[in-house]
């Protein structure tokens, strides 16, 4: 007698011994349909790499190169990495990029479903972040997670906004904060700057601030551009900048001896 | 691919979890609790950022502490004010703190296929006046004690209660015994030096200190309210009092 009613007038499988007849060691192996069925995104393909943020004087800056990488090929040297949402948000984001778009459009719909509404009120960036963190976090516990870190960005009410969110759904807030690359090579930079001196920053240094860290970024990042945008938030509100260039040298490669190609 | 890169199926299994670092802490003492923790949050080997709260007012007389994936945390501590809150508008008074020890037992089972990755310590003033502490390991298991310490320094700590709480391996004075209660200001001493210790010699313990003090209705806050960088949290001045004391810690 088969005691599961579940399996009750389906047709007898005599590969899955529903009378225990083997030992549990022994039993032979039932193939499950759905062990290979479902398949999700599970790594980044076209990626982003730094986005860099930090907390000035009259509000947030944000910079992210325009890089997306297939791997180690540097596949599109024409993306924009920093999205505005609504009138006093701004978001930047590494990895997946086409994660990324999802959640922009998904951004987006939001923004309009607002709107619609016609009540006078619209999302900030602290509403913006709560949101976003609720869907990262909804989608890694399916364990079918959107593969970024983003920053949200924003001034709202005489108030500054900077936080971040991940694929895990892990969140945070700071004076400066930076992800990817960034978080190893820019934060100490950036925290030696923007701590504690955050209501003296103007915008003329944080934008030289910003500038600095992204050379230093694409001096030692294999996958970023010399190519980068930035984002101001504040009491004017939403501005995201023009691609500006990095000047860089690299005369001093010549100089370089001890490792390389060069035989002495 | 020429490389042969894809030949064989390249695996990588989604990890859901991370550890996010930090300490907890919490004492109870005869008619008062201490509930402590770190602000540093972690990944890693890098500091996410230096303040970021791990301890948190339920109501009047209860205090939760959360250490371990900050995610999980954060969600599980929304989920238990918002029963806390369906509770008050059910029964028009705020849960027992035995009561809601129980209830996190119960959300944390109920996970117990796909956890919390959080060790809860909750502290207050139970219904009889009296300090208590109860600490929860990730899938629900817990007990009320005098005093608990949770997360990346525990191992440091939780020695360091044993001998100063609960007198292990001390030997009281001739024809005296050892005290079942400490006062205040000696809790809090433990508690500061505890995590300035902690801070000393693991990397992820540091930035700033929280601590938390539940005082039960008509007793002594014992001259807290005079300590530097205190703030009074009690919503009525008839009921428990409930303070936050704030501290710094070495950040680097």
């Amino acid at each position: 007698m088969d005691h599961f009613p579940t399996n009750w007038g389906r047709p007898r499988n005599d590969a899955a011994d529903p009378y225990g007849t083997y030992p549990i060691h022994q039993r032979p192996a039932t193939k499950d349909t759905f062990a290979e069925g479902v398949q999700r995104t599970q790594q980044p393909i076209v990626t982003g790499t730094s986005v860099l943020a930090i907390q000035y004087k009259d509000g947030i800056m944000m910079a992210a190169d325009n890089l997306a990488s297939y791997g180690s090929l540097a596949r599109f040297k024409d993306i924009q990495r920093l999205h505005k949402v609504g009138t006093s948000t701004v978001i930047g984001a590494s990895g997946d990029m086409s994660d990324f778009q999802a959640i922009q459009t998904l951004l987006d719909e939001v923004v309009t479903d607002e709107f619609t509404h016609g009540d006078g009120h619209d999302l900030g960036p602290a509403e913006v972040h709560e949101y976003l963190s609720r869907v990262m976090y909804s989608r890694r516990s399916k364990i079918n997670p959107l593969w970024n870190s983003i920053l949200v960005g924003g001034f709202r009410d005489g108030k500054r906004f900077l936080a971040y969110v991940d694929l895990l759904g892990t969140t945070y807030s700071a004076p400066s904060i930076a992800t990817g690359y960034g978080a190893y090579i820019a934060i100490p930079l950036l925290r030696a700057a923007v701590d504690g001196r955050v209501d003296e920053l103007t915008e003329e240094n944080a934008r030289a601030l910003l500038h600095d860290c992204m050379r230093v970024l694409f001096y030692r990042d294999a996958r970023s551009l010399d190519k980068y945008q930035i984002a101001t938030v504040n009491a004017s509100g939403v501005h995201i900048s023009d691609q500006i260039h990095l000047d860089t040298s690299w005369s001093f490669a010549e100089g370089i001896r001890g490792y390389g190609a060069q035989t002495q | 691919m020429p490389d042969g890169s894809f030949a064989h199926p390249q695996q990588r299994q989604f990890n859901p979890y991370t550890d996010n670092g930090g300490t907890i802490l919490a004492i109870a003492g005869a008619d008062f609790t201490v509930i402590a923790g770190d602000t540093r949050q972690s990944e890693g080997y890098s500091i996410q950022t230096r303040y970021a709260p791990k301890v948190f007012r339920l109501t009047d007389r209860a205090v939760l502490a959360v250490n371990g994936f900050a995610a999980d945390g954060n969600m599980f501590v929304k989920k238990v004010k918002q029963r806390l809150e369906w509770y008050r508008h059910a029964h028009a008074k705020d849960m027992p703190l035995h009561a809601i020890a129980r209830l996190i037992q119960t959300m944390l089972y109920a996970q117990r296929f796909f956890p919390y990755y959080v060790y809860n310590i909750l502290g207050g003033i139970e219904e009889d006046g009296s300090g208590a502490v109860y600490s929860f390991d990730p899938v629900g298991s817990y007990e009320r004690e005098a005093c608990r310490a949770a997360g990346a320094a525990q191992s440091l700590v939780q020695p360091f209660l044993d001998n100063q709480i609960y007198f292990k391996n001390q030997k009281a004075a001739a024809g005296q015994s050892h005290p079942a209660h400490l006062p205040l200001s000696d809790v809090l001493a433990i508690v500061i030096d505890s995590f300035t210790s902690a801070t000393e010699r693991h990397i992820e313990v540091g930035d700033g200190l929280e601590i938390y003090v539940v005082v039960a209705k008509g007793r002594s806050p014992q001259g807290l309210e005079t300590m530097r960088n205190v703030q009074e949290l009690s919503t009525r001045p008839d009921g428990d009092r409930m303070f936050i004391l704030r501290r710094e810690l070495k950040k680097d």
